[in-house]
């Protein structure tokens, strides 16, 4: 069923993703599919064949630019979404200059250090919610992962979880929390009633 | 004079960082993001940040993977 007050809130909602790796492409994907408005994405990478394994990309775009084949790829998807893509690297004390006008941040970093200074910085600076993630490498455990909440900050968590320098990354455990942390902004868009 | 570390009942220390809490409390993750009594804390704060007798401490910690 169509809900026109959903599309609508959807199609007018802008939301900011930091990293466009296994967590940031599939988030950006969901959410474009899902009919958000725009999404203003950052990253400076370059895909190597290795993502492939859990990445929103294809052989052809290996050595291409992350963002502009997101772009393109997102482009290929749907017609509804506006993608603005930021290339470059965050830098500690300007992590949050590119999510100034965006009603949502999500953190898709890959450096649990990163992750935290991102973190720190986004709800210092910005007076939006934050949806972040940890514990992504593995597979199994679906049931381990929980939404943690504490003020503005919402982390979709595996507590259990080896970190991505012990353990193995694949498509099925980033696709969980990525999707989980996609599902977390709709939820944060639209309102958690009616969400059944 | 107790604390509550993530939900736990803990001894208030006076006095105590939370660098020193995070130890007692045996937390061995390197990145964690800390709020007390729903306030921030910024990591480069941890050594200085004392706390009052009562506080509820909020430690939350991020692995790496993205």
């Amino acid at each position: 069923m169509d809900d026109p007050a959903v599309i609508d809130k959807l199609q007018n909602a802008t939301v900011g993703i930091a990293g466009a790796g296994g967590l940031g492409s599939n988030i950006a994907m969901a959410l474009a599919r899902a009919g958000v408005g725009r999404l203003v994405i950052v990253d400076f990478d370059e895909i190597e064949e290795s993502n492939l394994n859990r990445q929103y990309y294809f052989l052809d775009q290996v050595g291409k630019s992350k963002l502009q084949m997101l772009k393109q790829n997102i482009d290929a998807a749907v017609r509804s979404c506006d993608v603005d893509i930021i290339e470059r690297k965050l830098e500690a004390g300007a992590m949050s200059a590119p999510f100034g006008d965006v009603d949502v941040v999500v953190e898709a970093l890959d450096a649990a250090s990163t992750k935290v200074k991102f973190i720190e910085e986004c709800l210092t600076d910005l007076d939006v919610p934050v949806v972040a993630a940890s514990g992504v490498a593995g597979w199994g455990g679906s049931e381990r992962v929980k939404l943690t909440r504490s003020g503005k900050l919402y982390l979709i968590n595996d507590p259990e979880s080896l970190s991505s320098d012990e353990g193995v990354l694949l498509a099925p455990k980033v696709g969980l929390l990525a999707h989980y942390q996609a599902n977390t902004v709709l939820e944060i868009i639209l309102g958690v009633e009616g969400g059944r | 004079m107790t604390i509550r570390v993530n939900g736990l009942k803990k001894d208030f220390v006076e006095g105590e960082t939370i660098s020193k809490l995070l130890k007692r409390m045996k937390y061995v993750f390197p990145m964690v993001i800390v709020k007390i009594d729903g306030e921030l804390v910024q990591n480069e704060d941890f050594k200085a940040t004392t706390f009052e007798d009562g506080a509820v401490i909020e430690v939350i910690h991020l692995t790496s993977g993205g």
